[in-house]
């Protein structure tokens, strides 16, 4: 294959019109092109089978319905507007909503917190505690999830122990009314570390030389923090902002991990991704399925869009 | 020379490429290597015999696989043990849809074949010789397999229910003899409660099997479905039967005097090493699946009984079952002789049959073994001595009338787990849980195209 490219001619309207000494010029350019190309392949390959290919057959598959009885039949878009009316589906939606209000503040508060401090702080102690902080991003959030139902356990975890020997019971953080809270807190847990570091390479890359200058014209060290340090960092905050508000809408690995183990409060539809997970290898609804991923899509796209055309109306949301 | 400076980078590529379809190539081979499965959990006895994969999670399958594969020349077992129930059922439907990557031969509970059999997923094993061993079973549990004429899965075990209970804990509260009815069941729950004792039951979410079969005991026919007239199917879930059950149980866990806990899960089993539940409502198969968990060998050794299961209308007894499993031929086995000799040979053998009924990891349905008075008068060592068979699981599975299932059983046991978390978090009722679950189901039948009458 390579071969042929690279004897291949120019088009012969090139050869035609344009003067002798530029062709092989020409030449070269097509040839480099094609060496692009050729190096772009394997990324191509691998991006247009593994990304392309299944979104453009699961949109495929979101046009038809297949029922039990009745086999495979062309819907159109039913599958959508049948998702959008889903009490399942607008449950799901609204938990992942009102927990992504509240872990995204927590987690972004917790990430910058420690990262100012860590900016400020150096030493052994200081290179320690990061390590630490980001500890939790280095274990794989299925092993996280499971450590944490361990936590949890009402027969075997620690906190239940704690609580014994104070003769009280410890709640069941996987219960119906607790879950948002123990989720909430794996979550953070998982996450914080990942942000902090995030935020702390952005500290580290600011020149020092805009401190000095703030401390000559008087600022202590908490103004130094909040009006210098934060509003510089603030492109970074942006994007973990982006990041998790996209990572949690599409909320999936905890949930699935902890449900076996919270007495059904897991449900099957109890976040849009974990819906479309059971509808697909629980109901083997691959149709529909397919049509409640691409409504999730639409939804985390339109939540980013607004996000991020807030932010650039105001510059920016933080200063 | 200006190839030949460009030459080590397109080499480069091409060695890319060639390395990706290279990796592509090596699932081509895998693919082909299907037709003779090699990654089995057991040891193949005899190498060149046709090789039939099978997913099951018998505790006692690998010397059941031992035995059939040691038995046999010209056929051997390839066992994995893909899941304990639901999880198996979500890998096999994955596989039908996918239509590849299904076992030869799959074990299904009785209440899953029809919904697999209206995918076309099982084979007729009646052309493959399944009347040779119907002679071994009764007429009930062949009915529960078959679909007139065809015969879509050969029955292993049966699952009668009674109620497992902890001697221990009912001598300390002074209950003297197990509860005969519910309102029994209930009464003596409440005094063991008053007493400080343990919660006597558990309401379960994730074991709506059980909740089916005992709204079944109260007269519910949740379901009519023949899969001859396949479009048409009945409902009927918010019947008086249904909503008593629901809400007998609902306001059990309301006033703790049953747990709300999931069954067989870590906690829940130390749960019952540690006498926290006093009874345990189950089938004839669950003392040996408590003893593979570790149940009944510690220090609560011996302190386990069995009595029937107890009764609405004790002149009318009604016994029910729970799970109970067979073996069937998928539409995907490449030789479906050999797959439908394994189906019927399988844990049908005397000595894993022995094995199998002696831990009481099955109840067998095999009527050869059923009125042997080896197993009718066997004392069980997990109910410490008493002739649990004779006394309580032979008549119990001698008037199970049988179930009718739906075709979508997977989806009606989601939906009666959802309901069930409800009652358990006191967020409806039981009558409104029924209601619920009726116009769900009903909705769900009408979306794949059942007419619902």
């Amino acid at each position: 294959m390579a071969a042929t490219v690279d004897t291949r001619p120019s088009t012969p309207r090139a050869v035609a019109s344009d003067p002798p000494g530029t062709a092989p010029a020409r030449r070269r350019s097509a040839r480099r092109g094609a060496l692009g190309w050729l190096f772009i392949l394997p990324f191509l390959i691998v991006f247009v089978v593994f990304l392309i290919g299944p979104l453009a057959y699961a949109g495929y598959l979101s046009l038809y319905t297949k029922g039990l009885a009745t086999g495979t039949t062309f819907a159109g878009l039913d599958n959508y507007t049948r998702a959008f009316g889903d009490p399942s589906f607008r449950k799901g939606l609204w938990f992942v909503l009102r927990f992504s209000l509240v872990v995204i503040p927590l987690q972004m508060i917790v990430a910058l917190v420690a990262a100012l401090v860590l900016d400020e702080v150096t030493g052994r102690l200081a290179r320690f505690s990061r390590l630490v902080i980001f500890l939790p991003y280095a274990i794989p959030a299925v092993l996280g999830a499971l450590m944490w139902g361990f936590l949890y356990s009402p027969s075997f975890g620690p906190i239940e122990q704690l609580a014994s020997a104070f003769d009280v019971r410890a709640p069941f953080l996987l219960s119906q009314g607790n879950i948002f809270y123990g989720l909430l807190n794996v979550v953070t847990w998982q996450w914080a570390g990942y942000y902090m570091i995030i935020i702390y390479a952005a500290l580290q890359s600011i020149d020092s030389s805009v401190y000095e200058a703030a401390r000559m014209d008087g600022a202590n060290a908490r103004q130094i923090a909040l009006r210098i340090k934060v509003p510089m960092v603030t492109s970074a905050l942006t994007l973990i902002l982006i990041f998790s508000l996209i990572g949690t809408l599409q909320f999936f690995t905890e949930p699935q991990i902890l449900g076996p183990i919270a007495n059904g409060t897991v449900t099957p539809d109890f976040t849009p991704n974990i819906y479309a997970f059971n509808l697909a290898f629980r109901y083997a609804q691959f149709n529909y399925a397919s049509a409640i991923s691409f409504a999730l899509g639409f939804v985390v796209f339109v939540a980013v869009a607004i996000f991020m055309i807030v932010t650039r109306k105001k510059g920016s949301i933080f200063t | 020379m200006r190839t030949s400076k460009n030459l080590p980078a397109f080499v480069t590529a091409v060695a890319v490429v060639l390395g990706l379809s290279a990796c592509s190539g090596g699932d081509d081979g895998a693919g082909a290597s299907r037709a003779k499965p090699t990654n089995c959990t057991n040891k193949i006895v005899h190498e060149d015999a046709t090789r039939v994969s099978v997913w099951a999670w018998y505790p006692n399958m690998a010397k059941v696989v031992d035995n059939f594969n040691n038995a046999h020349t010209d056929v051997q077992v390839c066992w994995t043990n893909a899941g304990q129930g639901q999880p198996q059922y979500e890998k096999f439907q994955t596989a039908i849809s996918a239509k590849k990557g299904a076992p030869d031969v799959v074990m299904l509970e009785s209440d899953q074949l029809v919904g697999f059999e209206i995918q076309d997923a099982l084979v007729d094993l009646a052309p493959f010789g399944a009347d040779t061993v119907k002679k071994n079973f009764s007429e009930g549990a062949w009915k529960d397999v078959s679909q007139g004429t065809a015969v879509y899965a050969i029955p292993v075990d049966g699952g009668p229910m009674a109620l497992i209970y902890r001697t221990d804990v009912f001598r300390k509260y002074g209950i003297t003899a197990p509860p005969k009815t519910w309102p029994e069941y209930a009464a003596a729950a409440a005094r063991v409660k008053a007493a400080g004792g343990p919660v006597f039951g558990d309401f379960g979410s994730n074991v709506p099997a059980v909740t089916t079969a005992l709204m079944m005991q109260k007269g519910a026919q949740p379901f009519g479905y023949d899969l001859s007239d396949k479009q048409n199917i009945t409902i009927k879930l918010d019947d008086q039967a249904t909503k008593d059950v629901l809400t007998f149980w609902g306001e059990l866990a309301k006033n703790g005097l049953v747990g709300k806990e999931d069954q067989f899960t870590t906690d829940y089993i130390s749960g019952m090493v540690g006498g926290k539940y006093a009874t345990y409502v189950s089938a004839a198969w669950a003392p040996g699946y408590l003893t593979g968990a570790g149940v009944g060998g510690g220090t609560e050794k011996g302190t386990w009984a069995v009595a029937p299961l107890p009764q609405w209308d004790p002149a009318n007894p009604v016994e029910v079952n729970w799970g109970g499993s067979t073996f069937a031929v998928t539409s995907q086995a490449s030789d479906k002789a050999a797959a439908a000799k394994v189906a019927m040979g399988l844990y049908a053998d005397e000595p894993s049959l022995t094995d199998g009924w002696k831990s009481q990891t099955i109840f067998p349905l095999n009527t050869g073994v059923l009125t042997s008075t080896e197993f009718v008068d066997a004392r069980s060592e997990f109910f410490n001595g008493q002739t649990a068979n004779r006394d309580v699981y032979i008549p119990a599975a001698n008037a199970y009338r049988g179930a009718v299932y739906s075709p979508f059983t997977v989806y009606y046991y989601a939906q009666l787990q959802a309901q069930i978390v409800k009652l358990n978090a006191g967020q409806t009722t039981g009558a409104q849980a029924a209601t619920d679950l009726h116009d769900e189901i009903v909705k769900y039948a009408k979306t794949q195209g059942f007419t619902v009458r």
